[in-house]
């Protein structure tokens, strides 16, 4: 109105400190609560840092041991990335499965969205309870139904063999979240393509190649990358379910880290751990992302490329 | 759209199948808390009890201090919300309904904190939280929660940045300060997504392992998820009452999930894009 940029407009109105008091909470938090403690555990990967007396500076010697002096590191990271790669293609594959069968047009959607769903809200704690009871080899009710069926079910939480994979299937039983979230992104899809596509011939097979999967391709890559970070850090059902066990066969790489840190005591080592994790995370998303490039199709960027043209 | 009728019952067949891994597992654990010590531990099973023993509950509940333990997880999850609506709101406004110097730079930082593995900070936050002299108490859980959680601010800006910029202009003119803005005509249009993010706190909270298991050491601090999985440690053979009280802690989730599936539902579909 007065001849000025709106933006210069509204500064002068509000005063320059007031957004900046609004964020406020988050400024200090991050302070606080991530950034300090995150610089500090990245000192401390330098030092050797008993829980009991001083710590002292050792270099790089904490990485050195890690690489070269500690055999169960390499086991931890190899558990933990065989379960993240049975783990991740499983649970993006059913949840899109799941998403696909509850957008069908077809009555009593709701019901069963809200069955699928339903364990993504169940605590940890209880999801260990309840799979670690079903798996249970001399009461468990899942080799009884196998045995119906005259299959001579494992000893699944005793078998170094079998104890990753109930941590898969007991982890896959919290899909509903990845689910929803395919769900929602499907349904956004406009009908009038599908409707086009079928004039035109396409097979319903077809039409999931053609549109629903481009469609759907930002939301497969933020599941994917979602889903792989919380692969990498599964902790919780590996404590109460297997505890790292049989024979450290599920010794996860988060049980090897918060060990290290709260059983053993060796702060600055397990400062090492989480650093060399939170590397290897940064490094696959990056690559993740890097790959998306050729395989991610955003709405956004047609429209302004069609909007340039005109 | 028609469907034939084949097509039909191969999907309901499907939904079926899935129902039974998602279902099956709630329903057992029901059928089990009901059962009388000989029929949970007989071999091949039996599916239902003979005599629903409901006093199963009421046995769990006394053998152990669930009622303080429950008392302690409802105080982290009211007081955790509460934390996060206030801190959320007044953060993703600031991000959302202002320019100021660094934003950008600030909103990356701010999305850049999801990707850092907990186990990171795990060990200082822990050393911080000692020398305030927290550990043992419930503080440590509560008081970051005061401070904002990103993907929930995250969440409330999207929101917020659809709303036309008339709308505080308009007030301003008016002679409301920004605070003002806030509070009376913001704070009302955010009520979806604040249920949204109430919502997702209080399952993450309840359901939390991990923080209540690093930070309280005496059971009269435990919350209910520490008390059941400390006392499935030591009892491993009671199925009863691990059962019984399993169910207890599933229930509030379970509620509190079905009241606001549809808040869940939408605000999920505005997360991503």
């Amino acid at each position: 109105m007065f001849g000025k940029s709106k933006k210069a407009n509204s500064y002068q109105l509000v005063g320059r400190k007031v957004p900046y008091l609004f964020i406020s909470p988050w400024i200090i938090g991050f302070l606080v609560f991530t950034l300090g403690p995150l610089a500090f555990s990245l000192v401390m990967s330098f030092f050797d840092w008993p829980i009991t007396s001083d710590a002292t500076f050792i270099g790089i010697d904490n990485y050195k041991k890690m690489f070269t002096n500690d055999p169960q590191f390499y086991k931890s990271l190899w558990i933990t990335l065989k379960f993240a790669a049975i783990f991740v293609p499983l649970n993006l594959v059913i949840a899109l499965i799941l998403a696909l069968l509850i957008t069908q047009p077809v009555k009593g959607m709701k019901f069963f969205r809200t069955i699928f769903y339903m364990p993504a809200v169940v605590s940890g704690v209880a999801i260990s309870i309840i799979w670690g009871w079903i798996f249970n080899s001399e009461y468990g009710i899942l080799n009884y139904i196998l045995s119906l069926i005259g299959i001579d079910g494992p000893r699944w939480l005793i078998d170094p063999k079998w104890a990753i994979l109930t941590i898969v299937i007991a982890s896959a039983w919290g899909v509903g979240t990845m689910m929803l979230i395919f769900y929602t992104d499907i349904k956004g899809i406009p009908a009038e393509i599908y409707e086009a596509a079928a004039i035109d011939g396409a097979s319903p097979l077809r039409q999931f190649i053609s549109i629903t999967i481009p469609s759907i391709t930002p939301t497969i890559l933020f599941n994917v990358i979602t889903s792989v970070i919380a692969a990498l850090q599964q902790l919780t059902l590996v404590i109460l379910l297997t505890g790292g066990g049989p024979l450290k066969s599920t010794y996860f790489y988060g049980l090897y880290v918060f060990n290290n840190a709260f059983k053993h005591h060796r702060l600055g080592y397990a400062s090492a751990n989480a650093w060399f994790m939170f590397i290897v995370i940064l490094i696959l998303t990056m690559i993740i992302f890097k790959s998306s490039s050729t395989w991610v199709f955003y709405e956004n960027e047609v429209k302004k490329e069609g909007k340039k043209k005109k | 759209m028609k469907m034939s009728k084949k097509h039909k019952v191969i999907i309901y067949g499907l939904l079926g199948l899935f129902s039974l891994y998602f279902l099956l597992p709630f329903v057992w654990v029901i059928l089990s808390a009901l059962k009388t010590q000989a029929e949970v531990f007989s071999f091949p099973p039996k599916i239902f009890p003979k005599v629903p023993q409901w006093h199963n509950f009421v046995d769990a509940w006394n053998s152990q201090p669930f009622g303080t333990y429950l008392m302690n997880s409802v105080i982290v999850t009211v007081m955790t919300t509460l934390g996060q609506l206030i801190s959320c709101s007044l953060v993703a406004y600031g991000f959302a309904r202002y320019d100021f110097k660094y934003k950008n730079i600030l909103f990356v930082l701010l999305l850049a904190t999801m990707m850092i593995p907990w186990d990171v900070t795990m060990i200082p936050l822990y050393m911080e939280f000692n020398l305030f002299g927290w550990i043992n108490t419930l503080k440590p859980l509560i008081v970051p929660a005061f401070f904002g959680s990103a993907y929930y601010i995250f969440l409330l800006r999207q929101f917020l940045m659809n709303i036309p910029k008339d709308l505080e202009n308009a007030a301003r003119i008016d002679g409301a300060n920004e605070f003002q803005i806030f509070f009376k005509i913001f704070v009302p249009i955010m009520k979806a997504p604040l249920i949204l993010i109430a919502v997702l706190n209080i399952l993450l909270v309840w359901n939390d392992y991990l923080g209540p298991l690093i930070y309280l050491q005496d059971q009269s601090k435990y919350t209910l998820a520490l008390g059941l999985a400390a006392f499935k440690g030591v009892h491993t053979l009671q199925i009863l009452p691990i059962m019984a009280i399993t169910l207890v802690m599933i229930v509030p989730p379970v509620v509190v999930f079905l009241f606001a599936q549809k808040y869940i539902v939408e605000g999920t579909s505005g997360s991503i894009k």
